[in-house]
């Protein structure tokens, strides 16, 4: 089932005039999500995230625009019409019910010619459980399940009822490190599984990266950007987009073209064909920066962090906008850590200018 | 450590002395005296200790009567008391605008003086030779007769004396179930609702059970506190309660201590233990019964 938001906008009473009649959750939302697929919806906190998904889920009204499901106008539709399934961020697991009455709730909700038998509904809350590997545990209470545990129960009772859309809002932010690396890979699975349009909202990068076929990156109610990850993080539209991206995040630089070539400080780092003499904002992937003894780019040493697989080596330099600088390079390659310098030649796929102004991406050819 | 301790003790030892004096030697005392018979409080002298106390209390139809309006008071207000308060918090619950001129408004009876409250529920129900009271006035006014509620037959004064208990009970349960159900996960009705559930099912499966710990906490307090019922019947009926038939157990305990026919101390310890063991038995059942039914 495709999903399609048309010019989705929702505004909120503004408790403090002062600021304005109207707090703008989500502004102009026109894109659309295909059929069977898992997007990552990304923003910092209060970018409109939650609040894009309880339209979709039908928890809230848009102020303005329309939400398609297929070719089913559903703006006006119930929650409950809509079947929609939806991992709460607390799970919202009911408490008093064993896991297996906790599956069971949509079920025995069903009327008419739905309705299930008993036995019916012991089977297909069992299959959900396996589908989600808790099925040992459907005599236990919630709380005494773990963290990724109750996330799963949560998982198979939004799926039970055979939903439509799957939602997960923040479906790994209450579980630590580990839990959480192996949860995201097993949302991924139960989606390939099931083959349901899932939607998911996260802060978190990584999260959003890692598994979603498409993210949309969010901020202040504005989509950004829309498309698969790794494109994205090649490709960020603005400034914003590819600040939020990458871990470590990526380095940004006052920097000037002159020539079509880029200056930062007094050096020509990179030639950058195409751009027009201006003032630019550079911004440097980490793994952008090569060691080279020869380089063109001369970047204060402040001090050299070693990874594993990788060291980060952080840097200074005047022009810097980024309160840290990090290069990353391979282990083996040895940094002088006796120099107050270290010299890089640039990546040129790895460089993005923007315009200080609009922030807008001003591409060249690489 | 031992040092430690004794610090403890030192701490600990004015409320000690304070509830050694006025709780257990008190409690002692009562169950010395309702085993001591024929007890002479201006003499301090006994001539016997046995069970004649207990004996003579059961066959007092004074108690008798005392009992029997105690229990059908608990009966009665205990029940209702907390539906009407549930009832009233989920409606409190439910509006928006106002909400907390409501609460304020059902919060009132509750800081309202109880003989204040009586006074009001004379004037509205007390018949006499120059008016009638507001509600014998409603009930000619829809063509009915009039009945004398404050002097009259026992079921109006029974009626009367449940309305004036319920009414001064509900304040303090509606306060405790408002909160409860505003401490109910919002997020669990969303999640409800996106899965199609009816309203009452909503209701049943989870607003009771998440606020089951408290409405049990109201019905163990209120069978506790409509076991020592005692002032509504005064400030209702006046200090003469065996006169009126509507004496409660404290009251006949307080009429066995102080009353018209007072002064016997050991009658009004056997009475007071009896109602301790019903008292006792009651939370227990109730204990029983909330194990299975209470989730917490």
């Amino acid at each position: 089932m495709k999903i399609r938001l048309e010019n989705l906008t929702k505004k909120f009473p503004n408790r403090n005039k002062k600021h304005g009649e109207y707090v703008i959750a989500v502004n102009d939302f026109d894109f659309e999500i295909p059929s069977g697929k898992l997007i990552g919806l990304l923003g910092p906190s209060g970018c409109g995230k939650s609040t894009t998904l309880n339209l979709i889920s039908g928890l809230e009204t848009p102020t303005e625009g329309k939400i398609f499901f297929g070719e089913d106008d559903v703006t006006h539709l119930p929650p409950e019409n809509r079947g929609v399934g939806l991992v709460f961020q607390n799970y919202a697991l009911y408490p008093h019910l064993t896991v297996q009455q906790n599956i069971m709730f949509p079920l025995q909700n069903l009327r008419g010619k739905d309705k299930l038998s008993k036995d019916e509904m012991k089977r297909r809350a069992l299959e959900a459980a396996k589908l989600v590997q808790i099925d040992t545990l459907m005599e236990r209470k919630p709380s005494e399940l773990s963290g990724g545990q109750q996330q799963r129960v949560a998982i198979a009772r939004a799926l039970v009822k055979m939903p439509r859309v799957l939602l997960l809002d923040e479906p790994l932010s209450n579980l630590d490190a580990r839990l959480r690396l192996q949860t995201r890979e097993e949302i991924r699975r139960i989606q390939k599984a099931t083959g349901i349009t899932t939607i998911f909202v996260t802060h978190d990068q990584d999260e959003a990266m890692s598994i979603s076929d498409q993210i949309v990156v969010m901020k202040d109610g504005v989509v950004h950007q829309i498309g698969k990850p790794q494109e994205v993080y090649d490709h960020p539209t603005n400034l914003f987009v590819a600040t939020f991206l990458g871990t470590p995040s990526i380095n940004v630089f006052r920097a000037r073209v002159q020539g079509e070539k880029l200056y930062i400080g007094e050096e020509n780092v990179l030639a950058t064909p195409g751009i027009q003499d201006r003032d630019v904002i550079c911004a440097i992937r980490p793994e952008g920066f090569l060691l080279d003894q020869e380089g063109p780019f001369t970047l204060g040493l402040d001090r050299v962090e070693i990874m594993g697989r990788d060291t980060s080596v952080v840097c200074t330099h005047e022009a810097a906008v980024s309160e840290v600088l990090r290069a990353i390079v391979r282990t083996d390659s040895l940094v002088d850590e006796e120099k107050n310098t270290v010299r890089f030649s640039l990546l040129p796929r790895k460089v993005h200018l923007f315009d200080p102004e609009t922030e807008e991406d001003l591409p060249f050819e690489v | 450590m031992l040092k430690k301790n004794l610090k403890a003790w030192l701490y600990l030892l004015p409320a000690l002395l304070f509830l050694g004096a006025f709780m257990v030697y008190p409690l002692i005392d009562v169950f010395v005296y309702s085993l001591e018979e024929g007890y002479n409080s201006a003499s301090q002298t006994y001539h016997g200790v046995g069970l004649f106390n207990y004996s003579y209390v059961l066959h007092d139809p004074y108690f008798l009567q005392a009992v029997k309006n105690t229990f059908i008071l608990v009966i009665i207000t205990v029940p209702l008391s907390t539906i009407l308060a549930l009832f009233i918090s989920l409606g409190l619950n439910s509006i928006q605008p106002l909400r907390h001129a409501y609460q304020t408004i059902y919060f009132l009876p509750y800081v309202t003086n109880t003989l204040a409250v009586g006074l009001v529920f004379m004037v509205l129900f007390k018949k006499t030779p120059y008016s009638e009271g507001m509600v014998n006035l409603l009930i000619n006014w829809f063509g009915g007769q009039s009945v004398d509620f404050i002097d009259g037959p026992y079921w109006a004064k029974m009626f009367v004396l449940c309305f004036y208990t319920i009414w001064v009970v509900l304040p303090f349960k509606v306060l405790i179930l408002t909160s409860a159900l505003a401490s109910v996960d919002e997020n669990l009705y969303k999640a409800a609702r996106l899965d199609n559930t009816p309203k009452w099912r909503m209701f049943t499966r989870i607003t009771l059970p998440m606020i089951s710990p408290m409405i049990f906490y109201l019905v163990i307090t209120g069978f506790i506190g409509a076991f020592k019922a005692y002032s509504d019947a005064v400030a209702l009926f006046g200090t003469d309660l065996n006169a009126a038939g509507m004496n409660t157990i404290v009251g006949y305990v307080y009429d066995m201590l102080y009353g018209n026919s007072g002064g016997y101390p050991s009658f009004a310890s056997a009475a007071a233990l009896i109602l301790f063991a019903i008292v006792l038995t009651i939370t227990c059942i109730n204990l029983l019964i909330s194990k299975k039914h209470v989730h917490h």
